[in-house]
């Protein structure tokens, strides 16, 4: 088994045709940290998630900006930080919408942040104003992951 | 790079969208088309047939979001079907099965449509 870096980390532009290549980034990662396909495909679509907010929120759309996704590894946890030098937009203020009421007024934003919590142990974010936003995507192994991995 | 692909038969007063690849911000706008498009052709029964959809982000299910509405207005729906078990946990997740039918199979969702038009 090829042993994972502790810290690897890839840089697109801003665009959503850059999507499907995160996406396979972190697939093979997570796949390699020990992860089940059904648990690395929940990472694989928090991070597209992070990427998405990223491309139309931090950066309106603008396609020449570049986004980071570095992936780091200790013990049991598995972070993928998303990072971006566009507006700063503070999540943690928002609340889960409720998904009845949500979805009955068709409201379309809003259900990325929330798939991100659901899909992922823990969400952390790190804010420099005017210079970086972080978002940080963090799964642990569960005992019977890790056990396998040995 | 061809990462998803639309495709629609037509009969029978209804129309299946046949979804094939990644449905993520990049190609939602392609199934937004298809979606104005069936508006346009005032083709308000659809089914959209999951099977060949491996994959589906929130901007994917935002797509579906924005056009139930004017299709239920037109007597019509948006039935779904034929879904993997991880696609639909992603439409589970978000409450979907609340507010759209979702069959196994394509032919479940045809036979309502069917019952509802001899009602």
């Amino acid at each position: 088994m090829t042993i994972m870096p502790k810290k690897i980390s890839k840089t697109i532009q801003s665009r959503t045709d850059r999507l499907l290549e995160v996406r396979e980034f972190v697939l093979d990662a997570a796949r390699q940290f020990g992860f089940s396909e059904e648990e690395a495909s929940k990472i694989v679509l928090a991070v597209d998630e992070a990427c998405t907010n990223v491309i139309k929120h931090a950066y309106q759309n603008a396609p020449d900006k570049t986004i980071q996704i570095e992936i780091s590894r200790d013990k049991e946890a598995f972070q993928v930080s998303v990072i971006d030098e566009g507006k700063s937009f503070n999540p943690t203020t928002l609340k889960n919408p409720d998904l009845k009421q949500h979805l009955s007024h068709f409201r379309r934003g809003g259900l990325g942040v929330y798939l991100m919590r659901t899909l992922m142990d823990k969400v952390e974010y790190n804010f420099v104003p005017g210079r970086k936003n972080e978002v940080r995507l963090i799964k642990f192994l569960t005992p019977s992951e890790s056990g396998s991995r040995n | 790079m061809s990462e998803f692909k639309i495709n629609q038969r037509d009969g029978e007063g209804i129309s299946v969208i046949d979804l094939k690849g990644y449905l993520d911000a990049h190609t939602a706008t392609d199934l937004e088309t298809a979606f104005q498009k069936l508006l346009n052709d005032k083709k308000y029964n659809i089914i959209v047939n999951c099977r060949d959809l491996s994959y589906i982000s929130s901007a994917g299910l935002g797509v579906f979001m924005a056009y139930i509405e004017d299709v239920r207005k037109n007597n019509g729906d948006i039935k779904l079907s034929n879904m993997s078990p991880k696609v639909y946990n992603v439409f589970d997740l978000l409450g979907f099965p609340i507010l759209y039918e979702i069959y196994k199979d394509e032919q479940e969702a045809i036979v309502k449509f069917k019952a509802k038009a001899k009602s």
